[in-house]
């Protein structure tokens, strides 16, 4: 019996890495973590980059933090399709009639989406550095704003998980994931100062978790206050975790009978 | 064990549709049952309850001794599932597909290579391999489909419909897999809305109706178990048929079928030939082939169920 629980940690690396093997024969998916982070980097930090901040290194060192922020959430909306496509072509039947751990399908498919966030994250980090942007602290904030958004992008994909699990048709989960997270993101400091903005949305932006995230990525990687921001996206991370994954895991559950 | 399978008195209700309705039925190690039905019979239900994917409102199951809903895990290592529908992952290879399900299983990443290149060849995958699965057309999407669950080397094998949708071909070929698996030691549940399919491959067949089994056994058990056999007649002229089936009706005392040239009717007493023979003679009527044979199981299904099972299938 005590081989159950390593059996089923094996059980999830071998569906990590079966996530992972979609990156090998999707180009599409290099497209959503890699191509489009560059080029909203560019975008923003050549086209208003100048506008919002006067001259564009300042802007790309004030905006990549929020940048990680972004790529990470937008990441985020993968799982749901993939979970909802796995049940609909009928992979997760595959899976329940083998003798593994009930749970190691959704861990597995979980644990590969937090690599994706890594792999995008470092890209922006050398992308950002290739274009100017310098941390201003050292090795161990920078490994803690990793792995901040790590913890973030853990939380949002049970929101993602949830969704695919719960709409019919598994393509249009991302179209649902976008919905909400395109304004959520945007609706954030990511891209622009908090205080160019009229006084009713200030409020709203102070309170958006991708706010706290963001602050806390610029106090980790540029210097300044850390502890407030991180306390505010730990309670986020929690409280997102502690009402999606029941919820998620319930309908996993509901849908794997 | 006496049972590979065993299912008593089996309930699955979806809201108000009785999916299975108190189905029992056994398999003995090393046989093939084939459970036959319409669309809509119970056969994908009951396939999902016996692979542990579904658990069943009321009645019990056994596959290889364990029960199915109180010793899963155990089923789960003693069987193959091969659904209605392919199971495949589309995004990744062929290869890789069976790969994870042998790391699944617990081979080595050695032994789960070597499997998945074997079945692979064995199913004439090779050279598809190494593409996305998605690119595979529905034939071999089934085939890549059935390797999967061969990987763990089954005691128990359940085929839910795997030829539907196949061209002759490719049936054939699934077919003799079957029974090379069979002649392995191999127990299948295969599923089929064919006739002809159960009459091929199964031991033994039960056949299936809105969620009930309306009958069962050996497919030469089920052929005698309609009573008498079918007097069949081809007139050499096309235009003696209604004459022939009057006749023949008459004489068997039962409306005949005329079907292109040939005329059937069912019959219990075999001492009609003769008056059949004469009664044709006097008619002037030129015979080109007459027999007396056990009905198909096309007819079998006809008189059991009060509908045609080939038409329920084409007709959806
Ligand atoms: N998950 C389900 N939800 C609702 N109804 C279902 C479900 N699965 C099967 N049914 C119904 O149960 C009946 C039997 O279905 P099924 O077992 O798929 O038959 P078969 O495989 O013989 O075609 C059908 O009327 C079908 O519509
Ligand atoms: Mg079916």
């Amino acid at each position: 019996m005590t081989t159950v629980p390593v059996a089923g940690a094996r059980e999830t690396l071998t569906l990590t890495r079966r996530s992972l093997l979609h990156l090998k024969t999707n180009p599409e998916e290099i497209i959503e973590l890699v191509v489009q982070p560059i080029v909203i980097v560019l975008l923003f930090t050549f086209v208003f980059g100048g506008a919002i901040k006067g001259d564009w290194r300042d802007y790309l060192q004030f905006a990549l933090p929020g940048m990680l922020v972004q790529a990470t959430l937008f990441a985020t909306m993968r799982l749901g399709t993939a979970l909802g496509t796995d049940f609909k072509k009928g992979v997760y039947d595959r899976f329940r009639s083998l003798p593994i751990a009930r749970f190691s399908p959704l861990t597995g498919a979980i644990l590969g989406e937090m690599v994706r966030y890594l792999l995008s994250i470092v890209v922006l980090l050398i992308v950002g550095a290739l274009l100017g942007f310098r941390i201003q602290t050292g090795a161990v904030e920078t490994v803690a704003a990793v792995v901040v958004l790590l913890c973030f992008g853990f939380a949002m994909s049970w929101g993602s998980a949830l969704l695919g699990l719960t709409v019919r048709a598994a393509e249009s989960a991302s179209e649902f994931a976008f919905l909400i997270i395109l304004p959520l993101a945007f609706t954030g400091n990511l891209f622009v100062p908090t205080d160019t903005m009229p006084g009713w949305l200030q409020v709203w932006v102070n309170v958006n978790p991708v706010t706290s995230v963001a602050d806390t990525m610029r106090g980790l990687l540029l210097g300044g206050e850390v502890a407030r921001p991180l306390m505010w996206s730990a309670v986020w991370i929690a409280a997102l975790t502690a009402v999606f994954a029941p919820l998620a895991i319930r309908r996993f559950r509901q849908k794997s009978g | 064990m006496t049972y590979a399978i065993r299912a008593e008195n089996l309930g699955k209700q979806y809201g108000s549709t009785r999916a299975l309705d108190g189905v029992s039925f056994t398999a003995r190690p090393g046989q093939v049952l084939g459970v036959l039905g319409p669309n809509g019979a119970g056969k994908t239900t009951a396939v999902r309850v016996l692979a542990t994917l579904t658990r069943p409102d009321r009645g019990s199951a056994h596959v290889g001794g364990h029960d199915v809903v109180r010793q899963a895990r155990q089923v789960r290592k003693v069987i193959g599932l091969t659904g209605q529908y392919a199971a495949v992952d589309e995004i990744i290879t062929g290869f890789d597909n069976l790969l994870v399900i042998g790391r699944l299983l617990g081979l080595s990443r050695e032994e789960a290579r070597r499997r998945a290149t074997e079945l692979l060849e064995q199913f004439g995958l090779t050279d598809a391999a190494r593409r996305a699965a998605g690119t595979y057309s529905g034939g071999m999407r089934r085939k890549l489909d059935l390797a999967a669950s061969l990987i763990g080397r089954p005691q128990v094998l359940f085929l839910d419909e795997p030829t539907t949708g196949l061209d002759p071909a490719a049936r054939d070929g699934l077919w003799e897999v079957i029974r090379g698996l069979v002649a392995d030691g191999t127990t299948v549940l295969l599923t089929t809305q064919y006739l002809e399919e159960a009459d091929q491959l199964a031991d033994h067949i039960v056949v299936f109706d809105h969620g009930r089994v309306i009958a069962e056994g050996s497919p030469y058990e089920l052929k005698t178990k309609i009573g008498g056999q079918v007097l069949e007649v081809w007139p050499v002229d096309e235009r003696d048929r209604e004459t022939v089936a009057t006749i023949i009706s008459e004489i068997a005392q039962c409306p005949a079928t005329v079907e292109d040239r040939r005329v059937t009717v069912p019959v219990v007493e075999p001492g009609v030939l003769r008056a059949v023979v004469l009664r044709l003679d006097l008619a002037d009527v030129a015979v080109a082939e007459l027999a007396l044979r056990r009905p198909s199981l096309d007819e079998v299904f006809l008189t059991l169920t009060g509908h045609r099972a080939a038409a329920a299938a084409r007709s959806s």
